[in-house]
């Protein structure tokens, strides 16, 4: 054999690989309309967010049910970016350069939006984000439809001290972003109410920390100095089962201490023996326990379409399903899915949310959303023990920290920006 | 090709003539290069043969990755060092490119601090710390690249190899060495930005990083990269230098009884490996645009040794094909197979491994041999 | 007025049954039935006030989410569910006699937080003058520190009429904690005299109150002798909580090396003995794990007895796999034991994928059963988690049993003689391949049982062996590949040195200081804390 022809050889076969990543989507029919969900459905994160990901497929048939959209087709685009971060970037540049789609779902860890973030706004993508998270971003091609921290945090620690007459605080917490920006809003406000720094404690541990022994002898100790004490927990997923078991074999119970979460749901507490966490807390927009029509709507076609009545649903999946129907709503009122357009008919868009209200999307690409703090009862689910009158507007930009209490969002003009000073009058730190 | 006295002697030119294999990469990278350069900037949108940015973005990740299977060959294929933690080497290089994209955002960052990076401000840092001091500046970080996984394996290195902790002993410490290293990142504290690691690159040495003729450059640079690591490797193992490895992976005692010093040849060698991981790391970051604790996972260290398993352990060409193929059939597999595609992965590693033990080059050459 | 008397009458009216008029119990408890739960804390004073026995039984089923109201009349019963969805129920007033219903005719009575605290203490009172000697002794308990006027009554009565010492000592301890607020040095002194070497963290918070300073630095006991005693018994509390403290942190140190050896010890097996690098251990431990979860599934009322199934059928499951991956794949790859890496990390995500495909990828939930759950308490400082106790004793078994396996047995011999010389074994007539596989299987086995003790502690799900894979190879390479004591003592070994790093550096760092620590050792030491004596040269 020549060099040559083995060269010609290798060739063909790279132009073979070429053309299947250049993708057939020449061929691809113009009439669907294609949403990317961008998931991971393998690694650490599918515990959580594998549900998501079903939960956009059954709103996608709902939808065509329903007559699609602008008359076309929805085709729902999944893709796997597998818990790792540069590959949430890398697929989300997939789903709109090759796939063409419309719109993305996705992502849940703030690590994962920060890597997708830099690739929408380069392509002009629009990303619907549905996790509770930390704040301090608005971007003009996101929206966020989770809780920020004044529609989650705040309201529970109000609950804890005004309700329970909690005096000491534990924030405890897995160590990254979300949890710290949360802390720090949370010692900020605690202080401004005149708690003394020595009745806080803080502590971080890694993700998946298994071994809670020393920790929660730690809180233990702390809560035993004669004051009401309450564990205000943003620990991340995998790590809560050992705490709440080690909690609850240390005798620490939730009359003694309670805890209140920010990241444990129906569906994480659906893998756990829910005994020892029978009257712990949880702060959410949303619960599976909440009565209404809606609601119960919602459940009923969720079951159907798992084929498994003891599927729970939770927080993230209200956001999606919020998300979803804004989106169509603002479509439809838009007359096309061109990115720009969804985006301006979105912000002002009020749809029902599931727990009897109405979600009004906010100039800063947030939602009003009522907050619900529930207790966890044996089978799983929450009584509901406190919630706020009006629907509480998402905070973009928190007010309780030096760094941002100047900065508002408003994607609306004059203004059109995410990151703007009302002090100085400028707009930092946008691509766009 | 004519193979005269001159390059009998000098061993950087034999191997041109030895190595037809290789050739044929080389000449393929410089071939694709340039198509691709051409594709993407001169070939308009819509014509067939426009090559999309998307697609220039993820080979030049593929290829910085071929890279670092390649680094890892060199010491794996040749000296007989089962790093399982090269991941680490290629995350510090990576994380050193990143401080200096991250300074080059100055006060174009959310919190407008033309010092401190977002993430610092945030945490309420004063003050740059000192280990960040100089990455404002091009050459320091270039040198960073090169110094930071360097002097690790060099420091590594240094202990294990004189101790002689050799074999499966060797592996499971480089394991833990890129495990605390993983560890080490994610807190907070350390001032590498934790768990979200360094992202929201503007621009490098003044070029916007989402322009498409700075990803078509990167692309060609790390085909270039390639390429020349491809040539370095070559020369080192075709070198006499080269020979006293293979010897010391095929018989490391009796080498040293013959009278090498092998630990000092380990040592050489694992440290050039190092530095060659860390210049892909610096590849790969600006090219998707984060860098992350998650790449110090022992399990990415793992992975990458699969690469160059599947493609043909000891071949250096092996290693670019298997790195390539492999995170090709990722990127496949993941779009295509989203629910089981780990199963496709999981069955071509066994397999792989236990029907070719030479790798895919392996069947490629005895098909050839026979033509 | 009017209204009220129209309210009374409808209340009366809607708890069927005629015993409602005459009994003020059974009016009561129609009225809780009807009453938001905001209002309940209320409703809950007055059932105690009625004080009526049969309250107590009331209370504790609410408390344990035990107490239900029938749909129909509102009229609640004490429930126990059983079998397909029914409720077999009794009535708190003992008119109706038992029975069984269907549970959807009902609906629990929900409780929060607060309730649970008030219902507490109300039984606690109410069980003050229980028949039984355990009630009381755990009710004064409950009340202990609590110095109002009514409790501090209560308990002056019920010493009067107690007769069980441990329970006098407990009200002794109640009415010195009062005594403490007395106006009286004389009294005080005393009070703090009797409380001096008592444990109880209400004790020393009740001292530290006595000697703490105001603004201008006095203290605010004013008598000097008082003072100096209670300051003396504080340093006594505090020398003891010290030292408590170091034996709990020995404790968790032990309880983590327990964790670790158990990962750890299938692979020292696999990895130590056979020379194979077995990626997917994690993944057996996993469905260990699974395995449990499946048991549990087939037999929920029986949950006790889950974990004593579970054990011997995880090894089986776990075993079988592992000689499955045996004879499928590693015996192609022996001498080649890189290789062995890297198709068993191919195996990994293939067992991996495979639970998340048959189980989803959510964690599943598995059941702690009663025995396992709580704490020995040995002194009110000093409690031991049982589940942690049970899975020490049981590492410790399990290693035992694994040595006395590989030394006594005609099988261990086999093992051992084809681990050190396999061609010779061979010669002597040992099946080397039969042992392979069983010693692989065995190793494997061992994982799985590793799984049952493991989702007592954390999640079962699909990541749950990747969280364990690197530690346990950590744990082996520094005992020294080959020697199973050398597993004992390092997992042992880097538990402890984990848990006492962890409270002066913190988690994170704890772990990473261990880390550095084997790199360092390994250096010095390559073949581990007892390498394994021969003359093998590479």
């Amino acid at each position: 054999m020549t060099m040559l022809s083995k060269f010609k050889t290798a060739a063909a076969g790279a132009a073979l690989v070429g053309a299947s990543l250049l993708g057939s989507h020449a061929a691809a029919a113009e009439d669907t309309i294609k949403v990317g969900v961008l998931h991971s459905l393998s690694g650490t994160m599918a515990i959580s967010e594998t549900t998501l990901k079903d939960t956009v497929l059954m709103m996608v048939a709902e939808q065509n049910e329903a007559g699609g959209l602008l008359g076309k087709k929805l085709e729902a685009v999944v893709v796997d970016p597998a818990s790792n971060w540069p590959l949430f970037a890398e697929k989300a540049r997939e789903l709109i350069s090759k796939e063409k789609v419309a719109v993305i779902f996705g992502c849940w860890t703030s690590v994962s939006r920060k890597s997708v973030l830099p690739v929408i706004e380069e392509l002009n993508g629009l990303l619907f984000y549905p996790v509770q998270y930390e704040g301090e971003e608005s971007s003009k091609n996101v929206f966020y439809t989770g809780a920020a921290p004044n529609q989650q945090a705040i309201p529970a620690v109000d609950y804890l001290m005004n309700d329970l007459g909690v005096e000491r605080w534990v924030l405890a917490g897995t160590d990254y972003v979300y949890p710290r920006t949360t802390n720090k809003i949370l010692e900020a406000y605690l202080k401004a109410k005149g708690v003394d720094e020595e009745d806080i404690m803080i502590n971080y541990t890694p993700f998946g920390h298994s071994d809670w022994q020393s920790i929660v002898a730690e809180i233990k100790t702390f809560g035993g100095k004669g004051k009401k004490t309450a564990v205000v927990s943003t620990i991340n997923g995998d790590a809560n089962i050992p705490f709440y078991k080690e909690l609850g074999n240390q005798g620490i119970s939730a009359e003694d201490i309670p805890v209140v979460a920010f990241s444990v749901g129906e569906e994480e507490l659906s893998g756990m023996d829910t005994s020892a966490l029978v009257g712990h807390l949880a702060a959410w927009n949303y619960f599976q326990s909440v009565e209404s029509p809606e609601n119960e709507a919602f459940i009923a076609e969720w079951h159907t379409f798992t084929s498994d009545d003891k599927r729970v649903t939770n927080d993230p999946m209200e956001a999606t399903y919020i998300g979803f129907k804004m989106w169509v709503e603002a479509v439809k009122k838009a007359g096309t899915t061109d990115t720009d357009a969804v985006e301006q008919a979105m912000i002002g868009l009020s749809v029902k949310n599931l727990t009897g209200g109405m979600a009004v999307m906010g100039k800063n690409h947030h939602l009003s959303k009522p907050v619900l703090i529930g207790e966890i009862q044996e089978d799983g689910q929450f009584l509901v023990v406190s919630e706020t009158d009006d629907l509480v507007p998402g905070d973009a930009w928190s007010d309780y920290l030096p760094v941002s209490e100047d900065t508002i969002a408003d994607w609306t003009p004059p203004i059109s920006c995410g990151n703007y000073n009302t002090v100085t009058k400028t707009c930092s730190g946008q691509n766009f | 090709m004519n193979i005269d006295n001159r390059t009998h002697r000098n061993p950087l030119f034999v191997p041109f003539a030895q190595d037809r294999w290789g050739n044929s990469l080389l000449l393929l990278l410089l071939v694709a290069s340039v198509a691709v350069a051409v594709c993407n900037l001169v070939v308009p949108e819509g014509s067939p043969l426009h090559v999309p940015t998307y697609v220039v973005t993820l080979v030049g990740k593929y290829l910085a990755f071929a890279l670092l299977a390649l680094s890892v060959d060199l010491i794996w294929g040749y000296a007989g060092i089962l790093s399982l933690g090269h991941g680490a080497f290629f995350a510090l290089g990576g994380y050193a490119m990143g401080m200096y994209l991250m300074r080059q955002i100055g006060d174009r960052g959310v919190y407008g601090n033309p010092e401190l990076p977002d993430f610092m401000v945030f945490l309420n840092w004063q003050e740059l710390p000192w280990y960040w001091y100089g990455f404002d500046q091009f050459w320091f970080a270039a040198l960073m690249v090169l110094l930071a996984p360097g002097l690790l394996a060099y420091v590594f290195g240094w202990l294990a190899f004189r101790s002689r902790v050799t074999g499966v002993y060797l592996s499971i410490i480089t394991q833990a060495l890129t495990y605390a290293l993983l560890l080490a990142f994610f807190r907070n504290e350390m001032g590498f930005g934790g768990n979200n690691g360094l992202t929201d690159f503007k621009d490098i040495l003044g070029f916007s990083l989402q322009d498409d003729g700075t990803r078509v450059t990167l692309f060609v640079l790390s085909a270039f990269a390639l390429a020349l690591g491809y040539i370095i490797c070559r020369w080192v193992t075709r070198s006499k230098f080269g020979r006293v490895l293979v010897a010391v992976r095929d018989a490391e005692n009796r080498t040293r009884f013959v009278g090498y010093r092998v630990e000092s040849y380990k040592l050489a060698v694992f440290v050039l490996s190092a530095c060659i991981a860390g210049i892909a790391g610096a590849l790969y970051v600006p090219q998707v645009g984060i860098i992350n604790p998650g790449e110090f996972s022992p399990l990415n260290s793992i992975e990458l040794v699969i690469w160059v398993a599947v493609g043909g352990r000891g071949t250096l060409y092996g290693a670019v094909v298997g790195a390539l193929l492999v995170n090709y059939l990722k990127t496949w597999f993941t779009g295509a197979f989203p629910e089981v595609w780990l199963f496709f992965l999981g069955a071509l590693f066994v397999l792989a491994t236990m029907f070719l033990p030479k790798g895919i080059v392996g069947i490629l050459q005895r098909k050839w041999s026979k033509n | 007025m009017y209204r009220l008397i129209i309210a009374l009458v409808l209340g009366c009216l809607l708890y069927s049954g005629a015993h409602a008029a005459e009994d003020p119990l059974g009016y009561e408890l129609g009225v809780l039935a009807q009453t938001k739960l905001t209002k309940m804390p209320a409703q809950i004073d007055v059932l105690v006030a009625l004080d009526d026995d049969r309250v107590v039984a009331v209370l504790q089923a609410m408390l344990d989410g035990r107490l239900y109201r029938r749909k129909a009349d509102d009229t609640l019963f004490i429930g126990e569910p059983g079998e397909d969805k029914s409720l077999a129920i009794t009535d708190p007033l003992g008119v109706t006699g038992d029975s069984v219903a269907p549970a959807t005719d009902f609906k629990r009575i929900a409780v929060n937080n607060r309730m649970r605290g008030q219902l507490r203490l109300a039984i606690a009172q109410l069980n003050l003058r229980s028949d039984d000697e355990e009630q009381r002794f755990l009710a004064a308990q409950e009340l202990l520190g609590d110095t109002s006027p009514k409790v501090i009554a209560l308990l002056e009565a019920a010493s009067r009429s107690e007769s069980s010492g441990r329970v006098l000592a407990v009200l002794a301890d109640a009415r010195a904690l009062a005594a403490l607020q007395q106006d009286d040095a004389n009294l005080r002194y005393r009070a703090v005299e009797e409380l001096s070497g008592n444990l109880q963290p209400v004790v020393l918070n009740a001292l530290q109150a006595l000697v703490e300073e105001d603004a201008g630095g006095i203290p605010l006991e004013p008598d000097p002798a008082v003072l100096k005693r209670a300051r003396q018994a504080i340093a006594g509390i505090r020398q003891d909580a010290e030292f408590y403290s170091n034996v709990e942190t020995v404790f968790f140190g032990l309880s983590l090396g327990s964790v670790l050896l158990l990962s750890a010890i299938g692979l020292a097996i696999t990895f130590g003995v056979m020379g194979v690098i077995n990626m997917a251990h994690g993944e057996l431990i996993m469905l260990g794990a699974y395995t449990t979860y499946v048991v549990q599934l087939l037999m929920p009322n029986h949950l006790e007895y889950s974990l004593v199934v579970a054990v011997p059928l995880a090894f089986l499951v776990s075993g079988a796999v592992g000689i499955a991956i045996e004879r499928g794949v590693i015996r192609f790859l022996y001498g080649r034991p890189l290789e062995t890496l890297l198709a068993t990390f191919g195996i990994s995500l293939i067992l991996q994928q495979g639970v998340r495909t048959i189980f989803s990828p959510l964690n599943r939930s598995v059941a702690t059963p009663d025995w396992l759950s709580g704490a020995l308490e040995i002194n009110p400082l000093l409690s031991l988690t049982y589940n942690r106790l049970y899975i020490l004793v049981f590492s410790l078994v399990v290693f035992f049993l694994l040595v006395t396996l590989l030394k006594k047995t005609s099988l261990g011999l086999q093992f051992r003689a084809v681990a050190q010389n396999r061609a010779m074994a061979r010669a002597m007539g040992i099946r080397s391949a039969w042992v392979d596989a069983m010693t692989f299987g065995l190793g494997s086995g061992v994982a799985g049982i590793a799984g049952v003790a493991l989702s007592q502690l954390t999640n079962v799900g699909p990541n749950l062996g990747q969280a364990y894979i690197i530690d346990s190879f950590m744990v082996v390479v520094f005992g020294g590949v080959g020697n199973l004591w050398g597993t004992l003592v390092s997992a042992f070994g880097l538990g402890m040195a984990n848990k006492f790093i962890e409270p002066v550096a913190g988690a994170v760092l704890a772990k990473i200081l261990v880390l550095v620590f084997i790199i360092l050792f390994i250096q010095r030491y390559p073949r581990g804390l007892f390498p394994q004596q021969g003359r093998s040269v590479d």
